[in-house]
């Protein structure tokens, strides 16, 4: 993976080209989490905390095995337990990496209007840039799966980086390095989707789960984290796994067709009062017969 | 205030007592703040304004409390003007003749009020632009406090906000213009406070003839 370079393909908030617009041949990088191999030992937990540097956050009790309802500022990489039972009446303990995605077309880039503070990398990484982030929480809006935070100490939002700072000195993240039972994998997307695709059909053959497939969801362009699930039908049993994210439609209306319409209301009502004043000029007061200009007398 | 304290004794008309200059003049500075960073927010083409105001960051921190500023104006405005500015059968004759006020045939147009039927609609577009602003506002200034399942509100306010801004700015080129280049005098009624007799008569000719009938009745 010692390719898998750190070159710029899009940036947020940014007026004119960006550095990295294809002409590199890059290897795109995935990260795989088979969550039917997952014993939810948070491990990869630990790792995430070790390397970013934060410490162990505090937990709550909710009469599970969830430790937080859901990933924090300085909490990028969260084990999601959910209890399910089946039709058949076994029950399940469902157990899913969550952590941020890396859309392939990112919601929170695009809602981004800081220059520079959101990237995405040729390799497909997103990453945030905090020394240009402003803090104004936009990518939450954008993010259709809850990863961006909000630190209210340095007022700027955190999420995971799919360690972008070892994956450019070809190591794998640190989530995949801690990993116990093989579950996380890590390589390029081509690879990643095919020891996927073969895990699923290992499944659906052979270890009867006929619904069990891969989550690279297409409504965001796909993902640099896929997931293999034993029921690919029902992702909303996996923590709240959206069955078919997209970017919010609020978000790709304001900064599509809402941007033109509104560029174009403002030139044009600057033009327009500029040529009225040109077609009938100022409205002058008439004083006795004669035409002054108001104001002073 | 009476007939009498408009009439100055210099001969002219006051049209806005200090009070409420200093009321338009909270609303309309703490405005141009918020339109400045709202659009460096808008669009990365003008995300130097916030460079040249002390970088987005501060910017950012700095847009929800001018927002805090201009909802206190308007809201000072509706208290001070919302019976002023309630709509009469009378308007219904102005607007049918609008386009000889656009045309500057002002001889064509019925005689206006205090304010006209055209100031009626800035005031309540902005008032009501305004609430809905500082609604979404509210939303959008906290991020981290709306919680997952009432998303709904974020994606509404995202949307919401820019809407109601590009309605204010098409209300404010108009009224800036109007104020400054296209009304002589007008710009002065709002700093000074005062107009012409001649100013009056013509631009509100049914308020002034009130306050010389006032003026009149009490000697």
């Amino acid at each position: 993976m010692s390719q898998a370079s750190t070159e710029i393909v899009r940036i947020s908030g940014h007026a004119g080209s960006v550095p990295g617009a294809g002409f590199n041949r890059e290897f795109q990088v995935c990260k795989l989490v088979d969550t039917t191999t997952c014993i939810g030992c948070k491990a990869c937990e630990v790792a995430c905390l070790e390397w970013n540097g934060y410490t162990f956050s505090e937990t709550t009790f909710d009469n599970t095995y969830q430790t937080m309802p859901e990933t924090a500022w300085n909490y990028w990489n969260l084990i999601k337990f959910t209890e399910h039972e089946r039709d058949d009446g076994r029950l399940m303990l469902l157990m899913r990496k969550d952590q941020c995605m890396h859309c392939e077309d990112p919601g929170c880039l695009v809602a981004c209007p800081a220059d520079g503070a959101i990237v995405q990398y040729a390799n497909g990484i997103v990453d945030f840039q905090q020394e240009h982030c402003i803090g104004c929480g936009y990518c939450i809006k954008g993010c259709p799966f809850n990863i961006p935070k909000f630190s209210p100490t340095a007022r700027k939002v955190f999420k995971c980086t799919l360690c972008n700072d070892r994956v450019a000195r070809a190591l794998e993240p640190a989530c995949i390095k801690a990993c116990p039972t093989g579950c996380l994998h890590f390589g390029t997307k081509a690879e990643m989707k095919e020891l996927a695709e073969a895990r699923a059909g290992q499944l659906r053959d052979q270890s009867g789960f006929p619904d069990a497939g891969v989550y690279d969801p297409p409504g965001v362009g796909g993902t640099h984290v896929i997931y293999v699930l034993h029921d690919a039908k029902n992702p909303e049993l996996y923590g709240g796994l959206p069955k078919d994210p997209h970017i919010p439609w609020t978000v790709q209306l304001w900064k599509k067709p809402l941007k033109w319409i509104g560029n174009l209301a403002i030139i044009g009502g600057v033009v327009g009062v500029f040529i009225h004043y040109l077609r009938f000029g100022p409205k002058v007061v008439k004083t006795d017969g004669q035409e002054s200009h108001g104001g002073t007398p | 205030m009476s007939g009498d304290s408009y009439l100055l004794a210099n001969g002219r008309v006051l049209r806005y007592s200090f009070r409420e200059r200093l009321v338009h003049w909270l609303a309309g500075v703490s405005y141009v703040y918020l339109l400045l960073t709202g659009l460096a927010f808008w669009s990365p083409w003008l995300f130097w304004i916030a460079v040249v105001l002390g970088g987005a960051t501060i910017s950012r921190e700095l847009h929800p409390w001018f927002g805090v500023a201009f909802a206190v104006g308007v809201g000072l405005m509706h208290h001070l003007w919302s019976r002023q500015m309630r709509g009469t059968e009378a308007d219904k004759a102005w607007w049918a003749s609008v386009r000889h006020y656009i045309r500057n045939e002002d001889e064509n147009v019925p005689s206006a009020d205090r304010f006209n039927p055209g100031q009626k609609l800035l005031f309540w577009g902005f008032f009501w632009n305004g609430l809905l602003l500082l609604l979404s506002g509210l939303i959008l200034w906290f991020p981290q406090q709306i919680p997952w399942g009432l998303r709904f509100l974020r994606l509404a306010a995202v949307i919401v906000h820019p809407v109601c801004a590009l309605l204010t700015i098409g209300l404010f080129i108009i009224h800036v213009y109007m104020g400054t280049a296209m009304e002589h005098g007008a710009f002065g009624s709002v700093i000074r406070g005062d107009v012409s007799r001649a100013w009056a008569d013509q631009h509100h000719h049914s308020w002034y003839q009130q306050l010389l009938r006032d003026s009149t009745a009490r000697k």
